[in-house]
């Protein structure tokens, strides 16, 4: 006998994704829709013009009082006292080991205040890890049931959201948000994303964020604002090599041989996984994350096996088709040797190992506001 | 066009077949192309391969899944559509038309007897494959 899955969670969107004509999956435990008009057309919308993605099923959590710099130094690998009010960090949460709990975004919202959002899949995970590594005078809180989440990203974002929001989006910078309006409703404006393109995050009260959705794509209809579904967000993610937990990084890859060691600040003092995290960085990396392109015609597929002179040296972490950059693309963890870009690997697809060679990425241009 | 052609015969897999002759066209029917979403790579077999009714003999893959095809009717592969390499996305514009994706010379025609009619293939689809 297997249990029964438990019902798939909603966000405060379901309904309006319904009654686009979304279809929807499960993913990480929620009902979310994969796709309205199809993957490739929305990943050029976001492309060209601008989308809206639903991501409220992501989870928020609040760090508040004295030791909140404090605790969250301990927990997190990136330097939590450079942050300032009014900036965003990217950041993970490490095991003792160096494995990676989850990648985050933390928000400085006032001097002793914080946010911190997390993976979907991992909010459970990461609250009961967080909880049990409070240090001091602070108080943490999950509100990712209160919280709603709209990201509007594409070249046209800045102008759609300027329309609806009381606070002047032009002169937020990349990595920085500002607390305000959005169609009459609060919430955090931030700059940041997860396409390579120019864009924001709308935190919202869960109760109001099906307002601010349909004020975005009513509003937005002249610049083409189109809902984007979790397959485009994948596509897009995937052509700026940006990670995805659970694919590219999880609690057996490190954060050094993933790519994300410009996030790790030993100098900063003691955290969760420094010391593991160091012994890695003085004996080398055995393997690093790499994008590559297919020289053959063939589709890598998250863990397919990665060749070099016919024999398995690594494993892909995503591939699909790249629709911007028109190629078969991929990531995956390669011995340290063939990390180069220009080297020649294989990827094996149904039992044959097809041609492909690492490339320097992201393997399209960002075109974040910097 | 119809969404389910009367002149075609169909798969509990999802691929239709025009008979023409001893001849008989293959591709993928309007729900397959659908539930796949964007077609963005094709894998067929070569000329003068052999198909047998209900096995594989290649692949479609959409960004999200990767899905086999399988073959209505047992023979060999005389044509094969090679713009496909170049044009994939043809097997969702016009999954009945451009984006056909073999033509198989029969063994044994009288195998067509087993695939199912438009008719049947629609009830088919609000039954057991149409979720």
């Amino acid at each position: 006998m297997t249990q029964p899955d438990p019902p798939l969670k909603r966000t405060p969107l379901h309904a309006a994704h319904v009654r686009l004509g979304a279809r929807m999956i499960p993913f990480g435990g929620w009902d979310m829709p994969v796709q309205y008009s199809g993957i490739v057309e929305e990943h050029r919308a976001v492309r060209s013009a601008v989308g809206c993605f639903d991501v409220s099923h992501m989870g928020e959590f609040e760090f508040r009082g004295p030791d909140a710099l404090q605790t969250l130094q301990r927990l997190t690998t990136n330097d939590v006292s450079t942050l300032g009010v009014g900036q965003v960090q990217y950041s993970l949460l490490c095991y003792e080991d160096g494995g990676i709990v989850d990648d985050l975004t933390l928000y400085r919202l006032t001097d002793d205040h914080y946010m911190m959002t997390v993976n979907a899949s991992n909010i459970d995970k990461d609250w009961a890890w967080v909880s049990s590594h409070l240090d001091g005078h602070v108080e943490a809180k999950n509100v990712s049931e209160d919280t709603g989440l709209i990201a509007v990203q594409g070249p046209h974002a800045e102008r759609l959201l300027g329309r609806l929001s009381d606070v002047d989006v032009t002169t937020i910078g990349y990595y920085h948000f500002r607390q305000g309006r959005v169609g009459g409703v609060p919430a955090i404006v931030s700059r940041t994303g997860y396409t390579g393109e120019d864009g924001f995050e709308l935190y919202l009260p869960a109760a109001s964020t099906a307002v601010v959705w349909e004020g975005l794509l009513a509003e937005g209809k002249g610049e083409g604002a189109t809902p984007i579904g979790l397959g485009a967000r994948d596509t897009l993610r995937l052509e700026m090599k940006y990670a995805l937990y659970g694919n590219d990084i999880d609690q057996t890859t490190n954060p050094l041989e993933a790519g994300l060691g410009w996030v790790v600040k030993p100098a900063k003092g003691a955290f969760l996984g420094r010391d593991a995290i160091e012994r890695v960085r003085a004996a080398g990396l055995a393997r690093r994350l790499v994008g590559f392109e297919m020289v053959e015609r063939a589709v890598a597929r998250h863990g397919y096996p990665i060749l070099h002179e016919g024999t398995s040296v690594g494993v892909v972490t995503s591939g699909s088709y790249g629709p911007s950059v028109d190629k078969y693309i991929g990531i995956g963890y390669v011995p340290t040797a063939l990390a180069p870009v220009g080297s020649g690997i294989a990827i094996e697809v149904r039992g044959r190992g097809q041609g492909a060679r690492v490339v320097k990425t992201p393997f399209h241009p960002p075109h974040v506001k910097r | 066009m119809a969404t389910y052609p009367a002149d075609l015969r169909y798969t509990r897999e999802h691929e239709w077949a025009k008979i023409e002759g001893k001849r008989a066209r293959v591709g993928i029917t309007h729900f397959a192309q659908d539930q796949l979403g964007d077609v963005v790579f094709v894998e067929l077999p070569k000329v003068g391969a052999k198909a047998t009714q209900m096995k594989a003999f290649g692949v479609v893959e959409s960004v999200k899944a990767v899905s086999d095809l399988f073959a209505p009717l047992s023979g060999v592969v005389v044509e094969v559509n090679q713009e496909l390499t170049q044009q994939p996305e043809r097997v969702n514009r016009d999954p009945y038309g451009t984006g056909w994706l073999v033509v198989i010379e029969l063994s044994n025609p009288a195998e067509a007897e087993t695939l199912m009619t438009a008719q049947h293939y629609e009830e088919f689809l609000k039954t057991a494959g149409g979720h």
